[in-house]
């Protein structure tokens, strides 16, 4: 048995860890599996208990064939499902393409990233990662591989279905030409939460990748303000000259990693605060055109390693939900209430959403979708926490699941129009429940 | 499922009216527990409150001095609720020690239900956290089984045995973050004098304790993965104390 928890490093438990090779050993060990039944992992960076099976097994993905091919004419890529972005992107980008869509960090597997149907910057023109999926090779629970398109039903059960419905082997997906490895990036500040929304409504459309990051500890007049980047792939005439000479490099710096010894809690109240002061006091009032890497620009907090041992041992809570378009207030009284919590987050981040895709548990909606941490020792965090998934319900809006650690059943089914129906095709495909996690145990997905 | 900050889903107490049980049941509820069982002599349990909090509340019948009905309780509990999240077997009698001393019979049956009963549902319980690969089985131990004495040796050394029995128990399931650990965890409780219906027409002891007084002190133990408690907690020193006194002088205490 080996303990495993979410990138959040809360709620540990047990399970059997098997690294198959092949669909055919992950097959065998799906046979095998025991009433607690089986899930698959990739590389663990949902925040909480969706790649654990308590008592059962777990699948460790990132070994399954890994292969990719890429056909330059169409810019279809088909990728084992437990190849890394990581990995991808140092053979995609040199070869002057990029991933259709990335999350915060690189360090995913393509599975998890089919599983969770993840977001990036670019979700306002680009929507999520299963909007770009042409095909994908799916283990169910009878032993079968089954190859699925967008017209088949299974296939949007599996997309955002966090590993419920088999175990995802090989997808096929399409992927984005780019002349250079930088973005070209505009930064600006904002004085408050209105002034954020605004900006962000009135101008990132003409922006591919976008951000906002809230300094959540600013009150009164200036709660809200922000911290915008926005951007896109460079063009080889965007570049410097020195740059031109090498355009496709892709060479992030080498990881630091936080030593397993890091002392607890190194991340609270005081250096998070501190930390947030300075960013938004380093940030330019607007800066325009500046050339930064991918590595920077999309995956800050990749360059340091296991970052998340700096929260201590009981771990944190990520909260990332989304309201539709129209309950602004609703976004407005969420970060009232945090601010005036004193919640400290290291990171806050303020997104908005295009459309979503027809993934039935997929998390995106055309909205605002508001992304924090927060350490979970934060004393009186599970009421206030519990307190905003009702405001959130109310708003017509969700809670992400590759994030959620803590959400009840109820809120899940309130928020989830179609998960009854993405029930029934479990049912359909899996009828013995053999593809099980906690996040589906404490959800009663 | 214990989800991170703590909560669970479900609750199983044994010994479904059992005060002190039902005072760690509401708090659980009221913290997010949606589904409960109240397994209880009879198969009558007050389930008002609970459902008044919004639980799903099963009632079922329940006899500690018949442990051959054990095991399956357990899996009857299972597959009701879902994974056993915390178990709490809250039966007991606390007998007169000069009705034992005069009825040896009655003894060694109110021994059969404190101890003897709790050894098969325990181990019953042990079995499915173990094979869910977590969960937690509060234990209510007493002071009165850490050194027992002569005004209340059958109750005592019953609580005594039980005492160990948990200890046991805990090791052999061993702590959550041990890479060889089932997942599964006990909380042993040693309350000392808790004025209730148990204690009814009691003086009470020294330092004694309220039930929600006692509630409290096992959630508190069930959110920061304590494995032992006492309430009230200075009882630990105490008891410190108490266990290395002479036994001549032990023998000579009042109560
Ligand atoms: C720093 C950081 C930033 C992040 N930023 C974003 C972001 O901007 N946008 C976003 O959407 N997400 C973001 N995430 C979350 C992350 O993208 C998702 O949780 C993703 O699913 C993690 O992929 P993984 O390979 O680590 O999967 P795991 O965390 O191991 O598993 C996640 C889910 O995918 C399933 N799964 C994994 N592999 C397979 C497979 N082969 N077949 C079937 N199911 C499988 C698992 O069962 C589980 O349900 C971020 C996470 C971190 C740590
Ligand atoms: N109260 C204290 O001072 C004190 C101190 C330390 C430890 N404890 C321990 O804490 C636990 C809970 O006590 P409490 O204060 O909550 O007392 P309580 O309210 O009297 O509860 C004890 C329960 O056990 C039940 N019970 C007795 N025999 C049973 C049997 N054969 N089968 C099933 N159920 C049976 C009783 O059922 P009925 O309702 O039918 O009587 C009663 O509901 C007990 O183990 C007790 O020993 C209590």
């Amino acid at each position: 048995m080996t303990v495993l928890t979410g990138w959040g490093r809360t709620a540990p438990t047990p399970a059997r860890l098997a690294r198959p090779r092949s669909a055919d050993e992950a097959a065998a060990l799906i046979k095998e599996a025991s009433r607690r039944g089986v899930v698959a992992r990739g590389l663990g960076r949902s925040y909480g208990d969706a790649a654990q099976n308590a008592g059962g097994l777990v699948l460790d993905c990132t070994a399954l064939t890994p292969s990719w091919a890429h056909d330059p004419n169409t810019g279809l890529v088909t990728a084992s499902a437990g190849m890394s972005l990581h990995d991808l992107m140092a053979e995609l980008v040199p070869r002057g393409w990029f991933v259709p869509v990335t999350p915060g960090t690189r360090y995913v597997t393509v599975g998890g990233a089919v599983a969770a149907d993840v977001h990036g910057k670019n979700h306002h023109v680009d929507s999520s990662f299963g909007a770009h999926v042409r095909s994908l090779t799916l283990l169910t629970a009878d032993g079968a591989t089954r190859v699925l398109g967008p017209d088949d039903e299974l296939f949007w059960a599996t997309v955002g279905g966090m590993g419920l419905t088999g175990v995802i082997v090989e997808a096929t997906f399409a992927c984005v030409p780019i002349e250079t490895s930088r973005m070209r990036v505009d930064v600006e500040r904002t004085r408050d939460l209105d002034q954020t929304l605004d900006v962000m409504t009135a101008t990132d459309d003409r922006y591919r990748y976008t951000v906002a990051w809230i300094d959540l500890l600013a009150r009164g007049g200036r709660m809200g303000r922000s911290v915008l980047t926005r951007g896109d792939h460079a063009r080889l005439d965007d570049l410097p000259s020195r740059m031109r000479r090498d355009p496709l490099r892709f060479a992030p710096r080498p990881r630091l990693s936080a030593p397993p010894w890091v002392p607890g809690g190194l991340l609270n109240r005081a250096s998070i605060g501190a930390f947030n002061a300075v960013w938004y006091g380093k940030a330019p009032r607007a800066r325009r055109g500046v050339v930064q890497g991918i590595a920077p620009f999309f995956h800050p907090l990749d360059g340091v390693g296991h970052w998340n041992r700096m929260y201590g041992s009981r771990g944190f809570v990520q909260y990332q939900f989304v309201v539709p378009f129209g309950a602004e207030d609703t976004l407005r009284r969420v970060v009232e209430r945090l601010s005036g919590a004193g919640v400290v987050s290291f990171l806050t981040v303020l997104k908005r959403f295009g459309e979503g895709t027809p993934g039935m548990l997929s998390f995106p909606m055309p909205g605002w979708t508001l992304a924090l941490d927060i350490p979970a020792v934060q004393s009186g965090l599970a009421g206030m926490l519990t307190e905003l998934d009702g405001w959130v319900a109310a708003a017509g809006g969700r809670v992400y699941l590759a994030k959620d650690s803590r959400m009840s059943a109820a809120v899940m089914a309130a928020t989830y129009p179609r998960l009854e129906e993405w029930r029934a095709i479990r049912r359909r495909i899996d009828p013995h429940g053999v593809f099980h996690s906690d996040l589906a145990r404490r959800l009663c997905l | 499922m214990r989800n991170a900050l703590g909560s669970v889903d479900t609750v199983l107490l044994l010994g479904g009216r059992s005060e002190i049980g039902l005072a760690i049941v509401e708090r659980l509820v009221r913290d997010g527990a949606s589904r409960v069982m109240l397994a209880a002599r009879g198969g009558a349990a007050p389930t008002e409150e609970l459902r008044k909090l919004g639980a799903e509340v099963h009632v079922v019948d329940f006899d500690a001095a018949r442990p051959e009905t054990h095991a399956a309780l357990i899996e009857h509990a299972a597959a009701t609720l879902g994974d056993l999240d915390v178990v709490i077997p809250a039966f007991g009698v606390l007998g007169r020690q000069a009705v034992y001393d005069d009825d040896p019979v009655a003894a060694a049956r109110d021994v059969a239900v404190n101890f003897g009963g709790h050894v098969s549902a325990g181990l019953a319980a042990a079995r499915r956290l173990r094979e869910q690969g977590h969960g937690t089985l509060v234990v209510l131990s007493s002071v009165a089984g850490v050194r027992v004495r002569k005004a209340n040796f059958v109750y005592g050394s019953a609580k005594a045995g039980l005492d160990g029995f948990a200890q046991g128990l805990a090791d052999s399931l061993h702590g959550t973050h041990s890479p060889r650990s089932s997942g599964a965890r006990v909380v042993v409780v040693r309350p000392g004098f808790v004025i209730g219906r148990m204690t009814e027409g009691m003086t009470p002891a020294p330092m004694s304790v309220t039930v929600d007084a006692v509630a409290d002190a096992v959630i508190d133990a069930l959110r920061s993965g304590r494995q032992m408690v006492w309430v009230p907690g200075r009882l630990r020193f105490v008891f410190a104390v108490m266990r290395i006194l002479p036994r001549a002088l032990w023998r000579r205490l009042p109560r």
